[in-house]
């Protein structure tokens, strides 16, 4: 619930960069080994599926167990009486959520922020990476990598702290829109200004990490396209336009594909961290909303119905994601 | 302007732009960290920017006499061991199993489904606290550790590492006798020490950073690991009349707030540069991945 997959997934995506004779071949291999039929050889390969046993056991034992506490949505949950001890309560959960006032709003907020995010997010990296890669100096260059991909790493906890100090009304931020003579802003309690916050924000954690990608790709291009379009009279500007970007394309083209999955991921770590009920009209999401009436108002069956209609949506739109990705970048996961 | 002036220019502004951007990255950093080495007085009037401002330790000696902050510390160290030496050998064990081929292990196809099933269905948060509540891990650390037990993403990089050593090697050691295991331990592993170390710190970063789990798999505060200490501490989401109170509360202990974001932040600050050296790597394991 708390993980941004398309970030974690496209860790990988450089393999995209590599020559397309490998990505050929990789096919090939592919489609050979899709014919042999799906045996399980434990004479042959006893050592290998002893191997995987501990994590396959700790994966259906955390995950594939769990799944069965979907039924909950479509009871009427007693903790007293345990998942198959509750009444069914057929489809009155879902009905019941459809009715609430709130639920159109959670919805819309949950597509504004998270669209909001990969729009503003999608060229801020590309335009980055181009800048770094113009750069002659190999330390400057490889200095403002390592930091701007600093805030990756650390935690929504320890930003939201430093964020909530920098934003706040006597804070660095409102001091310095005073020396321009405007109003302080309310960050915090507005309900314009706090989306703003929360897209500022998470651009400013997330855009290193996108640039290393890009950075990665810029690199994997073939540099004597460069001296075939100097020797043809190409300014650096030209070259940008004509060879580092349809260089790169393929790749910026995965990343975006692989975005789809997140629009229903607004960004739980961050807003659970810094909204407050002044905000709820813009800024509740489902993740957050899901939070609040499982655990605090503990309406658990409330809650799992919910949650299971975003996993739902979430996993078409991944499956979805994927697919494309597989037919127009030769993108395959495992 | 001829063509040179013209270059010279956007390289100097290009230059200006990136040293900006990087800033941008670094100031609330340093901010924070000189509100943390302040006097508090100074802090209240807003006075500090980029500099501490009457210069003292006053904060880090509180936080030092604070048994809350190094009980909370205490488990995230615990949590980070133990978390991270069952992430390790669990990645290495599957990853290895899973860079054979269909065609030399026909039943990893099952495996694969198996484990990207769960990478894009999520029970969702109310079966999984569920899980955890019934099978009595609540308030222990094996609530934070056992239910992120299979990293999935150090998995896939692991196997895509796995996959490019050139299969010679095997070979050489199969005609000598050695099965799946010998040929794992004493080749495979020795081969792959570049990329166990980069999933070693992804996981040293995930367990130190995640603060949920330690939120709601406990019932007690003193349980609670150094992240999820933090956030009760910050967080106003719970409280109704937040905005007020987080004015009101942020004013009168800023400044040992800040210390203890320094010193949880310091572990990341120290293996970043092993990580950056790392990634880098990470990244060449995914170009030549074949």
């Amino acid at each position: 619930m708390t993980e941004r997959r398309g970030a974690v997934i496209s860790r990988n995506t450089p393999e995209n960069t590599a020559p397309r004779k490998e990505e050929m071949s990789m096919k090939k291999t592919k489609s050979i080994s899709k014919n042999p039929p799906i045996r399980f050889n434990w004479q042959k390969n006893w050592q290998l599926h002893l191997m995987l046993l501990p994590g396959m056991l700790l994966l259906i034992l955390f995950k594939y167990v769990p799944l069965n506490g979907i039924l909950i949505a479509f009871k009427d949950f007693i903790p007293r009486k345990g998942i198959f001890g509750s009444p069914w309560a057929g489809f009155e959960n879902f009905e019941y959520m459809f009715r609430l006032p709130d639920t159109t709003r959670i919805l819309w907020n949950t597509l504004k922020i998270a669209v909001l995010k990969i729009l503003i997010n999608f060229p801020i990296p590309i335009l980055v990476a181009i800048l770094l890669n113009e750069v002659r100096g190999k330390h400057f260059k490889k200095s403002v990598q390592t930091i701007i991909y600093l805030p990756y790493f650390i935690s929504w906890v320890i930003l939201s702290g430093m964020i909530l100090d920098i934003f706040s009304l006597e804070g660095v931020v409102n001091q310095m829109i005073g020396l321009f003579g405007a109003d302080p802003v309310f960050f915090m309690g507005d309900k314009k200004a706090f989306v703003g916050l929360l897209v500022g924000t998470d651009v400013w954690k997330n855009f290193g990490y996108g640039t290393v990608v890009y950075l990665a790709a810029i690199t994997g291009v073939d540099e004597s396209l460069y001296e075939a379009a100097r020797i043809d009279g190409a300014n650096r500007f030209q070259q940008i336009i004509h060879i580092t970007l349809p260089g790169i394309a393929p790749i910026v083209m995965l990343m975006m594909i692989l975005n789809l999955g997140n629009v229903l991921n607004a960004g739980f770590e961050q807003i659970f961290n810094l909204y407050s009920p002044r905000v709820y009209e813009t800024a509740d999401i489902i993740d957050t909303f899901v939070y609040r009436i499982s655990l605090v108002e503990a309406n658990y069956s409330l809650g799992t119905a919910v949650g299971l209609l975003k996993s739902v949506v979430s996993f078409i739109l991944i499956v979805s994601s994927y697919k494309l990705a597989n037919k127009y970048s030769d993108y395959t996961i495992f | 302007m001829n063509r040179k002036g013209k270059s010279y220019l956007f390289r100097t502004v290009n230059v200006v732009f990136l040293a900006f951007l990087a800033a941008l990255c670094l100031l609330p950093l340093i901010h924070i960290a000189a509100v943390s080495f302040s006097d508090q007085a100074a802090v209240s009037a807003n006075q500090v920017g980029l500099f501490p401002k009457g210069f003292t330790l006053a904060s880090y000696k509180m936080v030092a006499k604070r048994g809350a902050f190094w009980k909370a510390f205490g488990v995230s160290v615990n949590r980070v061991i133990l978390g991270v030496a069952i992430n390790t050998v669990v990645t290495v064990l599957m990853a290895y199993p899973l860079s054979k081929s269909e065609r030399e292990f026909p039943f990893r196809r099952v495996y694969v489904w198996l484990l990207i099933f769960v990478m894009i269905f999520d029970g969702g948060l109310v079966p999984n606290y569920l899980l955890v509540h019934n099978l009595k891990l609540f308030d222990t650390i094996w609530a934070l550790v056992l239910p992120a037990a299979v990293p999935i993403y150090n998995i896939i990089l692991t196997m895509n590492f796995m996959k490019q050593l050139p299969g010679t090697i095997e070979e050489a050691a199969m005609v000598d006798g050695a099965g799946y295991f010998q040929r794992f331990v004493y080749l495979i592993i020795p081969l792959s020490k570049p990329v166990i170390a980069t999933v070693t710190l992804f996981s040293f970063i995930s367990h130190w950073n995640s603060w949920f789990d330690g939120k709601i798999y406990n019932n007690q505060t003193t349980n609670y690991p150094l992240q999820t200490y933090l956030q009760n501490l910050i967080s106003s989401s719970d409280m109704t009349n937040a905005a007020e109170a987080i004015e009101n509360a942020l004013s009168n202990v800023k400044t040992l707030q800040a210390a203890q974001l320094v010193l949880t932040l310091l572990p990341i600050l120290l293996i970043y540069p092993f990580l950056q050296k790392y990634f880098v790597k990470g990244i060449t394991v995914g170009a030549v991945k074949g």
